[in-house]
């Protein structure tokens, strides 16, 4: 069915990615770190054991590539859930309660998405810090906002529904209807803005990255390997080519896992 | 005189599940014929067949609709679409939806009268204005320059009334016009409608599941059940002497305010299950 | 008197016009509406849109505090109660719904939603419970595990009346439960409703723009226009007799499955709208 198709393969390939991050150490054939001048920019398959090509310092592409997915998931994960938590609270507070939780919360969003997203991100990290913490702290600053506006819209249409005012009729307290009644039908949109929000956290931290504001630059972040194969693309085009099919089939399916979700979550109520 | 609308042995299905179980109605001209039944009987299903608007997954299986002489199951889409607003109009039933929200109410009307009778717009407006006038809108020329959600219910039904006989069709479609309505507004729009069907002698088909609308402005009426046609005739003929248990049923589950004594009867189980056999369910 | 209400009015905020801070204008939707029922009497409220009807229910059950007038339940001033205090009054006054679809949670089963009314209310809310519940409505146990969207709209009114009888109140507010019924569905429903009344003593108030619906179930019938009340009576001398104008108007719109050549071009009223 192809309703049901999307959500396997984004997140068949999510899984995929979960399960190479892990087991890194096991899967890459040799240490990302390690270089060896000898076979530096060897195009894929032409040294042995180098089936993706080695970059300008004679690392292994292919382990690099392995070892930036956990960068690249950590970074999805931990900061998309943590914007998600930080949106959706002040998003449902504002949409339930009104009035001036309502004001307070809306302007705050309006003058927070009033400043360039990018360049936020990229001053935050400056002050803070390089480092994988600046990185998450960075993209939750900035695009909680995202959450905190679509989760106000659907609450505010949730809570109208008679079935709050029913609960209400019932004699059960505010808090409760809340999380009770209104939260359950706002979960939907907000688990597909999750899967969207994933797939922005990676772009973010590739941007990041390859402006050198990521974590160190030792450990391989698809960012970073794409800032390095930019300046060598006509003699090595290999290294720029992969990091950035990696980012794009990560991004492509973080989006399909939200579509599919969007879809299968919504006639599931109208069947 | 052969009909104006000559339905034989229509038949419709969804993937799952028929609509429509060989449905043959006629219509006069002139006429006013009710399509009467309850929500899923196919009354909706055999106007939207007729117009041709049927949504994507419902198909016509069998049958033809004739329409003055002409089978509009076999028309190719283009001459279908030249039919349209020109012979055949539909008054919609939800005035709300059925109308642009982003346009003004002149720009609505004038369409078809620009498009189709080939006026440009001076000659159009002036048209539309005195529509609005037959329709008794009062203070028409500020109607023109408004939105749709700055009428009332009653006002946009009035305008989807123009808008429908603007090009003076043979057939006019009306799908639950008054459904959505005040009462005390359906009786005025109802008069309306009627006023207009006489003046302009168009063929009316209507659907309805209001037995009362049914005695007040039908001439002939058609009793849907399960997308089967139960009984056919002359209106007054079978409200005083209904030939099928069902509209028998019907009647008297439908409350009275002139009955007080009256004991509204659900249509009974057993009376469900037999109409299901006999439709073949 | 079990619940009384004396010369309520109620304003709310214009939602059509726009602030950018602070409070906005308010429209007034009810206007010195006074209103009484006794235990065990059934009440119409008939009106058209925009009469108030709806908001005069919901006023009664205290959903809304009014903005003047007081509200009395079994000889309590609640007008300004806090929730508090009305939380152990909420199980003795209750409301069906006239959209089954949006009053019924799309996201909890039946059997989830009548549990909740149970348990907020200190009820016993077993699985037995409640099929005993279901039962009563005329559905079987299986519904249960059903999704309202998986029953039919009638099945859902059922739940709904459900959901508003397993408290054991003594007052019911039913707003429109039966527009958009099928007829004989509707006739369904009102049996039901009638029944539990019946036997159960309640208090009823049967919110409908349908006057052969109300003459059929309810003693007294109160006309509503515009936020206030135009006429009101005993059912049988309002349709005898309607002293107001606009309850004539009302009647006479009424469209009869009988025909009755003339009764189209009869006009009560010259107000075209």
């Amino acid at each position: 069915m192809p309703r049901d198709l999307r959500i396997w393969l984004g997140g068949g390939f999510i899984l995929f990615l979960i399960l190479i991050a892990i087991f890194a150490p096991l899967l890459a054939p040799f240490d990302p770190l390690e270089q060896d001048l000898m076979a530096a920019t060897a195009a894929p398959g032409v040294e042995p054991g180098h089936w993706l090509g080695t970059d300008s310092l004679g690392r292994d592409l292919l382990s690099r590539l392995i070892y930036g997915t956990r960068i690249a998931l950590t970074v999805a994960f931990v900061a998309a859930t943590l914007a998600c938590l930080l949106g959706t609270t002040l998003g449902l507070l504002a949409g339930y309660y009104r009035g001036w939780v309502d004001a307070g919360v809306s302007r705050l969003v309006d003058i927070w998405m009033a400043f360039p997203p990018v360049l936020l991100s990229i001053l935050l990290v400056a002050v803070l810090g390089a480092g994988l913490t600046s990185v998450i702290v960075a993209i939750v600053v900035i695009d909680w906002t995202r959450f905190a506006r679509v989760v106000r819209a659907e609450t505010k249409q949730q809570a109208r529904l008679e079935y709050a005012e029913a609960a209400s009729a019932l004699g059960m307290g505010r808090g409760a209807i809340l999380w009770r009644e209104v939260l359950p039908n706002v979960l939907p949109v907000v688990l597909v803005l999750l899967s969207l929000e994933m797939g922005i956290a990676v772009i973010v931290e590739a941007i990041l990255s390859f402006v050198g504001l990521s974590v160190s630059t030792d450990m391989p972040t698809w960012g970073g390997m794409i800032a390095e194969g930019r300046q060598i693309i006509y003699q090595a085009w290999w290294v720029l080519v992969f990091p950035l099919g990696a980012l794009f089939l990560t991004v492509l399916a973080f989006n399909q896992l939200g579509d599919g979700l969007r879809q299968w979550l919504d006639p599931m109520l109208k069947r | 005189m052969s009909p104006v609308i000559d339905i034989r042995n229509l038949s419709a299905r969804t993937a799952v599940s028929p609509i429509l179980r060989d449905v043959s109605l006629s219509v006069n001209a002139g006429e006013v014929m009710a399509l009467v039944g309850e929500s899923g009987a196919g009354k909706s299903t055999i106007a939207k067949a007729v117009l041709g608007i049927l949504p994507t997954g419902i198909k016509v299986t069998g049958g033809n609709i004739i329409f003055e002489g002409t089978d509009l199951l076999v028309l190719s889409p283009p001459k279908l679409r030249e039919m349209l607003g020109v012979r055949i109009a539909l008054i919609p039933q939800d005035p709300l939806t059925s109308l642009n929200p982003a346009r003004r109410i002149g720009n609505q009307l004038t369409d078809g009268l620009r498009l189709r009778a080939g006026m440009n717009r001076k000659q159009a407006f002036d048209k539309a204005l005195s529509l609005l006038n037959d329709v008794h809108i009062r203070e028409p020329e500020r109607v023109l320059e408004r939105y749709p959600h700055e009428l009332s219910g009653g006002m946009r039904q009035r305008v989807l009334i123009a808008q429908a006989f603007s090009l003076n069709p043979h057939v006019v479609i009306a799908d639950e016009p008054t459904t959505a309505l005040d009462v005390t507004v359906q009786k005025q729009v109802l008069r309306l409608i009627r006023d207009m069907q006489r003046e302009h002698k168009t063929t009316l088909l209507f659907v309805t599941h209001d037995l009362g609308v049914v005695a007040q402005i039908c001439d002939r009426m058609t009793v849907l059940y399960g997308g089967k046609v139960l009984e056919q005739g002359v209106t007054a003929e079978i409200l005083a002497n209904p030939q099928s248990s069902y509209t028998r049923a019907l009647l008297a589950a439908s409350p009275r305010y002139d009955q007080p004594e009256q004991s509204l009867k659900p249509v009974p189980e057993t009376l469900i299950a037999e109409l299901k056999r006999e439709i073949g369910a | 008197m079990l619940i009384d209400a004396r010369n309520i009015s109620l304003d709310v905020p214009d939602m059509g016009h726009q602030v950018l801070i602070g409070h906005r204008r308010r429209l007034r939707i009810l206007t010195n509406v006074s209103i009484a029922l006794k235990k065990g009497e059934t009440v119409g409220l008939v009106g058209e849109s925009g009469s108030g009807k709806t908001s005069l229910g919901r006023s009664l059950l205290r959903l809304y505090a009014p903005s003047e007038g007081q509200l009395f339940f079994d000889g309590q001033d609640i007008t300004h109660a806090s929730a508090a205090e009305l939380k152990p009054l909420r199980r003795r006054m209750q409301m069906i719904f006239q959209d089954p679809q949006s009053s019924l949670n799309p996201r909890h089963t039946i059997g989830n939603i009548l549990a909740t009314a149970l348990k907020l209310n200190g009820m016993d809310a077993s699985e037995k419970s409640i099929a005993a519940v279901l039962d009563r409505v005329g559905l079987p146990s299986s519904t249960i595990r059903r999704y309202p969207h998986q029953l039919s709209g009638g099945q859902r009114q059922r739940v709904g009346i459900a959901r508003a009888v397993a408290v054991k109140p003594e007052l019911v507010v039913a707003d429109e439960i039966v527009s958009g019924l099928d007829v004989s569905t509707q006739a369904q429903v009102l049996d039901l409703l009638r029944t539990l009344r019946d036997e159960m003593g309640l208090a009823l108030v049967f919110i409908s723009h349908d006057l052969s619906v109300v003459r059929y179930l309810c003693e007294r019938v109160v006309i509503m226009r515009s936020g206030g009340i135009v006429e009101e009576g005993r059912t049988p001398d309002v349709f005898a007799h309607p002293r107001s104008e606009f309850t004539r108007t009302l009647i006479a719109s009424i469209p009869l499955p009988e025909i009755r050549p003339g009764w189209l071009d009869e006009t009560a009223t010259s107000v075209e709208k």
